[in-house]
C-alpha cells in the first residue's frame, strides 16, 4: 500500500479542532460534574429515601439505562424546543444544540453514576452506619461526614472509568450535528480528502486524554487513602 | 414501679424478623453502676436484645427505658439519647478516612456541639485513658485491632455516656489482645460505669459482672447473680448449664 501521509492538513484546520475539543471538554465536564451531584441525590433516594421516592428513583434509573444514549440525545434536542416554550409560555424560544446535548448527558449520566454511588454506599460496612447512629449522630450527618467520604474513595475507579466512557459517548452529539472535537476532525477530514490522518489524530488525542485520567485516578486514589500503604 | 437506681428497665419485650421471632417477651433491669453480662449460644437473640436499648433495632411489642427516656416511644429524639449511651462494637467500626483524634472529635463537635478545641482536649483526655494517646494522629488502618477497640471505647467515652454497651468486643481480637481491651473495661467497671456486656469471655463475667443474663431462642433463660450462675450450677436451667459446659470445657 502506497499512501503519502499529508499531517499539513491538521496543522492548517488546528484552531477549528481545538475548538472542537472544547466542546467535547465542556460536554464531558458538566456532564461528570451535574451527573455525579445528581447520581449521588438519586442513590440517596434510592437507598434512603421514602417507598415512593426510592420507587420513582428506580423507575427513572432504569428507563435511562435501557435507552440507547444516542437516542436520548435525539430527544432531547427534538422535544426540548417544544417543552421549553409551553414551559415557560414563550412561543419563539429556541433551544441551541448544546444544551439539548447538555441536559440529555447530565440526565442519562445521572442513572449511570447513581449506581456506581449506590454501589460505593453498599462496599461501606452497614456497622459504620451503626456507629455513627449509636453516638447520636443523625442519618445525614452519617452520610455526609462519614459514609459518603468512604463510598467516593471506594468508587473512584468506577466513576474514572464511567468519565472515560462518557469521554467517548460525547461523540455521539454529532447526530444533532454538533462542534465536538471527532465531529470537527470528521469534517476537516472530509472537506481535505485527508480522513486517513485526521482519524490517526483524533484517535491519538483520545487516548492520551483518557490515560492522563487514569494517571489521574491512581495518583488520587493513594492521596485519597492515607494510611492505607 | 420506677425505681430510682433503676438505669435500664426492658419490659416484655418482643421482635420479629418477619415470622422469625428474634426476641420473645423478655424483662429485664439493670440498675446504676450495674455491670451485667449476656450470654448464650449465636442467634439467641442478645446481641439484637442489646442494641433494642438504644434504638438501633426497633421493637414490635413492649417498653425500654433509659433513665427517665422511653426509647420505644415513638416520640423520643432518639439521637439525643444515643449520645449519651455508649456503644462498643465487635469490628470496632473506627472511621478509617479519620484520624484517631479526629474519630473522637467528630461526634462531640456534630451532635454535643462542643467547640473544637474543647472535644480535642477531652478526646486526649480519654485516649490517655486507654494508654492511646501516642496514637492521635494514626489512622485506624494502621492500629492493631486491641488498640482500634480501646479507641472505640474511649470514642464512645468522649460523649459522657451514662451506660455503656458492649457487643462482642473482644471476639474478634488476636487472643495476645484480649486482654488490653478486658483490662480497660474492667477500669471502667471499677469507676462505677452501668455496662451491659455481650460476651463469651466467661472470665471477666466471673470476675467483673454483678449479674449474668443466659439467652437462648429470644428467650431470657436466666438473670441471677453470678455467683449463682457459675457456682450454683445445679440450679440453673438445662440449656444453661449445657452452654456453660461447653464453654467451660476449654
Amino acid at each position: 500500500m502506497n499512501y503519502a501521509f499529508e499531517w499539513g492538513t491538521i496543522l492548517r484546520a488546528w484552531p477549528y479542532l481545538m475548538q472542537g475539543l472544547q466542546t467535547t471538554l465542556l460536554l464531558l465536564v458538566v456532564g461528570v460534574v451535574l451527573g455525579i451531584a445528581l447520581g449521588t441525590v438519586l442513590a440517596i433516594c434510592r437507598m434512603f429515601g421514602p417507598r415512593p421516592l426510592a420507587a420513582l428513583t428506580t423507575g427513572y434509573v432504569n428507563l435511562f439505562r435501557s435507552i440507547p444514549l444516542i437516542l436520548t440525545i435525539f430527544w432531547f434536542y427534538i422535544m426540548m424546543p417544544g417543552v421549553m416554550r409551553v414551559l415557560t409560555g414563550d412561543p419563539n424560544l429556541t433551544v441551541g444544540p448544546i444544551y439539548a446535548a447538555l441536559a440529555a448527558l447530565v440526565l442519562a449520566e445521572a442513572a449511570y453514576f447513581c449506581e456506581i454511588v449506590r454501589a460505593g454506599i453498599g462496599s461501606v460496612r452497614s456497622g459504620q452506619m451503626q456507629a455513627c447512629l449509636s453516638l447520636g449522630l443523625t442519618r445525614w450527618q452519617a452520610l455526609t461526614n462519614v459514609i459518603l467520604p468512604q463510598a467516593f474513595r471506594n468508587m473512584t475507579p468506577s466513576l474514572l472509568n464511567q468519565t472515560i466512557a462518557l469521554l467517548k459517548d460525547t461523540s455521539l452529539v454529532y447526530v444533532i450535528s454538533m462542534n465536538d472535537f471527532l465531529g470537527a476532525a470528521v469534517r476537516i477530514g472530509q472537506r481535505d480528502g485527508r480522513v486517513v490522518e485526521v482519524f490517526i489524530f483524533v484517535a491519538v488525542v483520545y487516548f492520551v486524554v483518557c490515560s492522563a485520567g487514569t494517571w489521574l485516578a491512581g495518583w488520587l486514589q493513594k492521596r485519597l487513602n492515607p494510611g492505607k500503604a | 414501679m420506677k425505681n430510682g437506681d433503676d438505669m435500664i428497665e426492658i419490659k416484655n419485650v418482643s421482635k420479629w424478623y418477619g415470622d422469625f421471632k428474634v426476641l420473645d417477651d423478655c424483662s429485664a433491669v439493670v440498675s446504676k453502676g450495674e455491670v451485667v453480662v449476656v450470654c448464650g449460644p449465636s442467634g439467641s437473640g442478645k446481641s439484637t436484645l442489646m442494641k433494642t436499648v438504644n434504638g438501633l433495632e426497633p421493637v414490635q411489642q413492649g417498653e425500654i427505658r433509659v433513665a427517665d427516656t422511653v426509647v420505644t416511644d415513638r416520640k423520643t429524639r432518639l439521637t439525643a439519647l444515643r449520645s449519651r449511651v455508649g456503644m462498643v462494637f465487635q469490628h470496632f467500626e473506627l472511621f478509617p478516612h479519620l484520624n484517631v483524634l479526629d474519630n473522637l472529635v467528630l461526634a462531640q463537635t456534630k451532635v454535643l456541639k462542643r467547640p473544637l478545641a474543647e472535644a480535642r482536649e477531652r478526646a486526649m483526655l480519654l485516649l490517655r485513658r486507654v494508654d492511646m494517646e501516642a496514637f492521635s494522629e494514626k489512622f485506624p488502618g494502621n492500629l492493631s485491632g486491641g488498640q482500634q477497640q480501646r479507641v472505640a471505647v474511649a470514642r464512645s467515652l468522649a460523649m459522657d455516656p451514662m451506660v455503656m454497651l458492649f457487643d462482642e468486643p473482644t471476639s474478634a481480637l488476636d487472643p495476645e489482645m484480649v486482654g488490653e481491651v478486658l483490662e480497660v473495661m474492667m477500669q471502667l467497671a471499677r469507676e462505677g460505669m452501668t455496662m451491659i456486656v455481650v460476651t463469651h469471655e466467661m472470665g471477666f463475667a466471673r470476675k467483673v459482672s454483678n449479674r449474668v443474663i443466659f439467652m437462648d431462642r429470644g428467650r431470657i433463660v436466666e438473670d441471677c447473680p453470678k455467683d449463682d450462675f457459675f457456682e450454683r450450677r445445679d440450679e440453673r436451667s438445662e440449656r444453661a448449664r449445657d452452654f456453660l459446659d461447653k464453654i467451660l470445657q476449654h
